[in-house]
């Protein structure tokens, strides 16, 4: 069979299994919805269906990026929409099958949504979620709804059409079709990618190679892991097209050793590509010929770097080297390369399927398309989302991300990773751009989105990133090899009350320092989160330099936990629940925290009952309390209380 | 080195050419096959891929995934990605350091556990996430810590 008849049947197939005879049940495992126990589930409904002797089919899919609602289930009877169950368990997985599949009752209560284009029994439409709804689903629209271990799938649902009308194109047409859609780097700074491929097209050379970077190393990101697992042919056929547009005939993909889903969807994705001959020579008998393979990293956050990254790939250790000259003069083994991300490529793939000017329609002036985010930290719906660029933060943070969990302040979202900054509520306005987000000391990146509330401490969070830039700087530059180290010691100081006055000053000197004289882009942008947090939270250096102080209550160093006598009722609970033998008490006695025995763990804190609230955290000032335990009286004077 | 290591060796070379650029894919099949990379090991890679000992001691300590030390069986692993580190991974490394016995980036002494901490899982949306060998348990506590690990010490 050719290409074309396989299409047609996949095309076919993938019709009849949306209309289909039999019932089916898809069940998202990724790595979020395993790791929530999606797979124990499929021992339970493979017994319930066996039970009822019903003949159903069992669909792995990937990650619709509703992780807090994992593990989801949808379920689609012959003839109707498919309905989506989340925060589905062993427990109540049988009788929802029971229900729907037996006594056809959706069970309104338990279902999500459905995937319609109107309301069912009482069932709302899936895309009406307030997290879905603002969302524009480009790169991400297989995933969560195909199988990612099968080809078929994703040639059904039109995979490889971009391909197929590409090498209908001359090269420099699809290059030119990627100018005119607008597409940006996906991976960090943003950087024209029809111009990044003119480069490499132009570059004198026969052998040329294609990189994807599936690198993903900021801390807080995923939204790489998610695509390669859950639709890993869609950056393959970027890169089939990257490589016709490029002439490359070798490609390597360097993909994290700790994705190991990934690489194993990779694998499998590669090895079908061979069957039906989308990769090595004469691609679909035309005269692209790509050969690609997998890199697996080892664990270094540098080689998401362009030239460490090639420096890995040729088996060295993986430091940057001074550009020019580019990857795409002298790249791998010296040759003209190419270097996407993950999601640039995918996005590549979409774009000559549906066209430039369609994709251009999404998005803002400068920053065309849609983006793809993280969404983490203290937000109620954490998950992988993807919006139009020039989305407002507040839209991403409120609307999508359902705002802050147990009624706490909004603070901060860090975007960007370590090389990122954290932007103030005063900045949730911002429209999502790669110019806006520069403008307020932060980047886009990968598409990392951390929030960060109240009890987040922001010399904290910038120590935090200070510690990982410093472990991860590969050392061969000095501004960035000491730089960070002395930065870091700086910020160590201040969280342990220790900071002098000239310190802020100082970290700020050092920053410009580090930004002009570093030789990469992790040591050029390592300072970003110290001069975020300084310019919108001065104020919390100050207080912890002045005063030792920690407004929010999270450094160590700086926080005192006592025990309050007019509320304690010598329940006990503290003193044996003290990892440390901190407490002193005694029946009817109030407790007493010894503060020189104290490892300041809060699990006094979190252990007294709320009704009596007895514990109190502060920081930067002291409570008078007694030095032994004294006589029980919130006792009597509750007891007074309840006779008034 | 023992017989047992060397025949293992002689399995593992022949499926590589030999060259320069292979020697990090190697290193990882020799490390998935060992568990850690011992120094006779590492020499005997030297000359089989006709790379300076320099070299490769470099490259097996630039970076992280490569032990130059035996590990535990179980390998626990803490994930301190900014999501997590927001939701508490310190209180879930140090319960972990607790239950074990052990501290960050060490092995018992039985060769049962190692315990290490992790630039980023990519499970952010389970904060904080702690990784026992392949299987990953989101929204740990305290509390979870003792679940997963047991008793262990």
């Amino acid at each position: 069979m050719n290409f074309e008849e396989r299409q047609k049947k996949a095309i076919a197939d993938w019709e009849e299994l949306e209309r289909g005879a039999r019932p089916r049940i898809y069940i998202g495992s990724a790595t979020c919805g395993r790791a929530a126990g999606a797979l124990k589930l499929v021992g339970v409904i493979e017994a319930e269906l066996a039970r009822h002797n019903i003949q159903a089919d069992i669909v792995h899919v990937g990650c619709i990026g509703l992780c807090y609602l994992e593990p989801l289930v949808d379920i689609v009877k012959p003839g109707r929409p498919r309905i989506s169950y989340a925060n589905v368990t062993p427990r109540n997985v049988g009788k929802i099958i029971e229900e729907y599949l037996v006594n056809d009752n959706p069970s309104p209560e338990l279902a999500l949504g459905v995937l319609s284009e109107t309301a069912l029994d009482g069932i709302g439409r899936f895309s009406d979620l307030p997290m879905l709804k603002p969302q524009v689903r480009i790169v991400t629209a297989n995933c969560g709804i195909i199988d990612p271990e099968k080809i078929e799938h994703y040639v059904g649902r039109g995979g490889y059409g971009g391909l197929v009308r590409a090498l209908g194109m001359t090269p420099e047409q699809v290059i030119e079709e990627i100018k005119k859609s607008g597409l940006r780097g996906r991976g960090g700074a943003g950087f024209p990618t029809g111009m990044k491929w003119e480069f490499c097209r132009k570059a004198p050379g026969d052998t040329k190679y294609i990189i994807c970077n599936a690198d993903e190393g900021d801390p807080g990101a995923f939204m790489n892991r998610s695509l390669l697992e859950s639709d890993p042919h869609s950056l393959l056929e970027g890169m089939l097209i990257g490589a016709y547009a490029m002439g490359a005939t070798e490609a390597y993909i360097y993909v994290r050793a700790e994705y190991p889903l990934a690489v194993e969807r990779l694998k499998l994705a590669l090895k079908q590509m061979e069957e039906w001959g989308l990769v090595g020579d004469n691609i679909l008998a035309s005269n692209l010929s790509l050969h690609i393979k997998i890199k697996e990293g080892a664990g270094a956050f540098v080689c998401g770097e362009e030239t460490a990254l090639i420096a890995s790939i040729e088996g060295r250790r993986g430091m940057p080297r001074p550009r020019p000259p580019f990857p795409a003069q002298a790249g791998l083994w010296g040759k003209p390369t190419n270097i996407n991300n993950v999601e640039t490529w995918a996005d590549a793939a979409s774009i000559m399927r549906k066209g430039a000017e369609w994709y251009a329609g999404h998005g803002a002036e400068k920053s065309k398309g849609t983006k793809t985010f993280a969404l983490a930290g203290k937000i109620n719906n954490t998950g992988l989302v993807e919006v139009p660029l020039g989305t407002p933060l507040r839209k991403i943070i409120y609307e999508i991300g359902g705002g802050i969990p147990d009624g706490k302040a909004f603070k901060a979202v860090q975007t960007g990773g370590p090389s990122g900054g954290c932007l103030p509520a005063s900045l949730l306005d911002l429209h999502v751009e790669y110019e806006s987000l520069a403008q307020a000391g932060a980047i886009m990146g990968s598409g990392g989105m951390v929030v960060m509330d109240e009890d987040t401490c922001m010399v904290d969070v910038a120590r935090y990133f200070l510690t990982f830039t410093q472990s991860e700087s590969c050392g061969k530059c000095v501004p960035c090899r000491v730089g960070t180290r002395k930065m870091l010691d700086i910020l160590e100081d201040i969280t342990k009350g220790k900071g002098q006055p000239e310190d802020i000053d100082l970290l700020l000197d050092l920053s410009e320092a580090i930004k002009a004289g570093s030789l990469c882009g992790l040591g050029q942008t390592a300072p970003n989160p110290v001069l975020t947090t300084v310019r919108y939270f001065r104020d919390e250096y100050e207080a912890h330099v002045r005063e030792q102080r920690c407004p929010a209550l999270a450094c160590k160093d700086l926080i005192a936990f006592y025990i309050l006598p007019d509320k304690c009722v010598a329940c006990g609970i503290c003193l044996r629940n003290c990892p440390a033998q901190a407490i002193a008490g005694a029946k009817k006695m109030v407790h007493v925290i010894d503060q020189s025995k104290c490892t300041k763990c809060s699990t006094c804190l979190d252990v007294c009952p709320v009704k009596f609230s007895a514990v109190a955290k502060v920081s930067g000032e002291q409570i008078e309390v007694p030095g032994e335990p004294t006589p029980v009286t919130a006792l009597e004077r509750d007891k007074v209380a309840a006779s008034k | 080195m023992d017989v047992k290591t060397g025949n293992k060796l002689q399995e593992i070379f022949p499926r590589y050419k030999g060259r320069p650029e292979e020697l990090i894919p190697l290193l990882q099949e020799v490390q998935a096959e060992l568990g850690y990379l011992p120094e006779d090991v590492l020499l005997e890679i030297s000359h089989f891929l006709k790379v300076p000992e320099s070299t490769l001691y470099g490259v097996s300590t630039f970076y992280a995934q490569f032990k130059l030390n035996p590990v535990g069986k179980k390998m626990v692993r803490v994930c301190r990605g900014t999501a997590c580190h927001v939701r508490g991974a310190a209180k879930v490394l140090e319960e972990a350091e607790k239950r074990l016995g052990i501290k960050d980036g060490e092995t018992t002494e039985d060769l049962e556990y190692s315990l290490e901490s992790i630039a980023c899982f990519g499970s952010c949306a389970l904060a904080p996430v702690m990784v026992v060998d392949k299987e990953v348990h989101g929204r740990m506590t305290t509390a979870r810590v003792k679940d997963v690990l047991g008793n262990s010490k």
